[in-house]
């Protein structure tokens, strides 16, 4: 019985529960992003949602709260605890399209929130 | 491995995992200090000293947990393994994946998922070693007809969902997945904490099983708490992950039911409360025992892991933690303090069972320095953890680097605690290591032997 009930609550997660519908359709750019970021292993030192390493900042909102020029900049030319990768400018392009979709998503640590005698939180800057 | 007894492969399975662990601990090391000094060996980059960190210490989980399920089985419980060359086999895989997995970290060739940084074409002899092992087991188990005692239901749970959490955490492959950012971090975080739930089922079952040996009782492993204990771990492996994601927006439910799924972990909580006079009598009886040793150790990291698994998962506090350094104290407090100390014990209630008469007492001294070195370590470096982790939490700032430097002496005093707690468990491993070996040249020419007899009381 336990067994099903994970079955069925897997199934849920995988479709309806996660299916956020403000999100726009990722890109092509987008898709070349996330494979140079993986390619890179990014993941070591950056986070999205706070799933990642610790040696870098959180990335899931970089791009609307410092901007694309300022991503930009630490992606070319990195920074005294980020390695200079030697991306080629298509593939600067790309990530920069990969944060900016990753973005829109949502918002990251939240902001605008209330906690309820109970523990839980409401997000008033939750995107749903 | 030659020898055809498979109590054998158990034993090379612990010799592997030790040699995994001594070389993951020197990573970490490595990456502590380039944390801090982001110049230091930069040939070794930050984004290859984690990963070989991370994969070599989980190596260490499942092979010293395999270990001691290929020996139990055919060696104390009298049954034969169903297979001696699939164990073989199993090792082999094993070794030589877990080598190309490092030369491609070595050379920079990344898949870029957490926890799995290797090339996933890679996941596929290991998903096939596993299901060997799958086989195996429970072809090995058909031959007790008597009811199972729940470390080997804990075992065999680890198994099946080992390999059902490893396809899950692969299913970013699939374009349906990995478009949608929510669904792809979602299912990440639901792959991780069951996977890693079910690597705890194989490790609480092999302390159950020590516990049970002994004590010299079967029947804590038979009664009926033990049952209801295990289906709780089994329900938090389901569901218990989404504390993880309280800050994802996915649906609300999914965070408001793995909130509720994981207050149901103050029952074990409360338990181990209730049950401290009993433990601190049973201490005194078998304080001289090194296997036991861990075993407490392991029992008080449990206490304190679940006291701040219990305060994150409030999402109140979850707000200030997740995605801080908490997370680490907790991952950390949980694989060190609870997993390698079991496993420890594991290993030296195996030199224990085998060469009663070895350990002498100049090795039996060491053991103790390397213990409350690695325990006395592990209490700073948890400490330092946490403390960054609040440091981050509360920052209001909006400068990565100003917070960093907020938190600098918490990462020095971490960093140098991983130092000395690597130095502690060195010196466990290299005795481990020394015995089982020791231990091998006359398991591979004796007959199987049963461990101290167990009461039904």
């Amino acid at each position: 019985m336990l067994f099903v009930a994970f079955t069925v609550y897997s199934f849920q997660i995988y479709t309806s529960g996660t299916d956020v519908n403000h999100s726009a359709p990722i890109s092509d750019a987008a898709r070349r992003g996330q494979h140079i970021y993986q390619e890179h292993n990014c993941v070591a030192c950056h986070q999205f949602y706070g799933l990642g390493g610790y040696m870098g900042p959180d990335l899931t909102n970089v791009i609307s709260t410092r901007g694309e020029a300022y991503s930009r900049a630490f992606i070319t030319a990195g920074t005294a605890r980020m390695p200079d990768f030697g991306l080629h400018t298509e593939e600067v392009d790309a990530l920069i399209a990969f944060l900016t979709f990753v973005d829109q998503t949502g918002t990251y640590p939240p902001t605008d929130y209330e906690v309820s005698w109970h523990g839980l939180v409401t997000q008033a800057d939750d995107p749903r | 491995m030659t020898s055809d007894n498979p109590a054998v492969g158990g034993l090379r399975f612990m010799q592997l995992g030790m040699v995994a662990l001594a070389i993951g601990m020197l990573f970490g090391v490595i990456g502590g200090f380039q944390f801090l000094f982001p110049e230091f060996l930069q040939e070794l980059l930050f984004t290859k000293t984690r990963p070989l960190h991370v994969s070599m210490v989980v190596a260490w989980i499942f092979l010293a947990a395999i270990g001691g399920i290929y020996f139990y089985l055919p060696r104390q419980c009298q049954l034969p393994l169903f297979s001696a060359r699939a164990v073989r086999w199993h090792f082999w895989i094993f070794l030589t994946t877990g080598l190309v997995i490092i030369a491609c970290y070595l050379s920079g060739k990344f898949a870029g998922r957490e926890y799995f940084e290797f090339p996933p074409v890679l996941s596929i002899p290991i998903f096939l070693s596993w299901i060997l092992f799958g086989v195996n087991y429970f072809k090995t188990m058909r031959q007790d007809k008597e009811p199972w005692p729940v470390y080997y239901w804990m075992w065999g749970t680890g198994i099946v969902f080992f390999l059902i959490t490893y396809t899950e955490s692969h299913l970013w492959l699939i374009p349906y997945f990995r478009d949608t950012m929510i669904r792809e971090i979602m299912v990440q975080w639901k792959s991780f904490g069951a996977l890693i739930g079910s690597w705890n089922m194989l490790v609480y079952g092999t302390a159950l099983y020590i516990a049970t040996r002994i004590s010299g009782s079967d029947k804590m492993a038979r009664s009926r708490l033990a049952f209801g204990l295990y289906f709780l771990g089994l329900f938090n492996l389901m569901f218990g992950w989404a504390h993880h994601t309280y800050l994802v927006p996915s649906e609300t439910w999914i965070r408001t039911f793995a909130y509720v799924v994981s207050m149901t972990e103050l029952f074990i909580f409360g338990k181990i409360i209730w049950d401290w006079r009993a433990s601190l009598e049973s201490w005194q009886k078998n304080r001289h025992c090194n296997a036991y040793r861990f075993l407490v150790a392991a029992e008080i990291w449990v206490f304190i892991n679940l006291g701040l698994a219990l305060v994150i998962s409030v999402p109140a506090f979850n707000l200030f933690t997740h995605g801080t350094h908490i997370t680490v104290a907790h991952a950390m407090g949980s694989t060190i303090g609870i997993n390698t100390m079991i496993l420890l014990a594991s290993i030296f209630y195996v030199i224990r069972e085998e060469l009663p008469d070895e350990v002498h007492a100049y090795c039996s001294r060491q053991l103790r320095i390397g213990f409350w070195t690695a325990n006395i370590s592990l209490v700073v470096f948890f400490s330092a953890l946490i403390l960054a982790g609040i440091g981050k939490g509360i920052y209001d700032g909006s400068s990565f680097q100003e917070m960093m430097t907020g938190i600098r002496p918490f990462l020095i005093a971490f960093t140098l605690s991983g130092l000395s707690m690597m130095v502690g468990f060195w010196i466990i491993l290299w005795h481990g290591f020394r015995l089982i070996g020791r231990i091998i040249t006359p398991v591979s020419l004796g007959a199987a032997r049963q461990s101290p007899q167990l009461t039904a009381e």
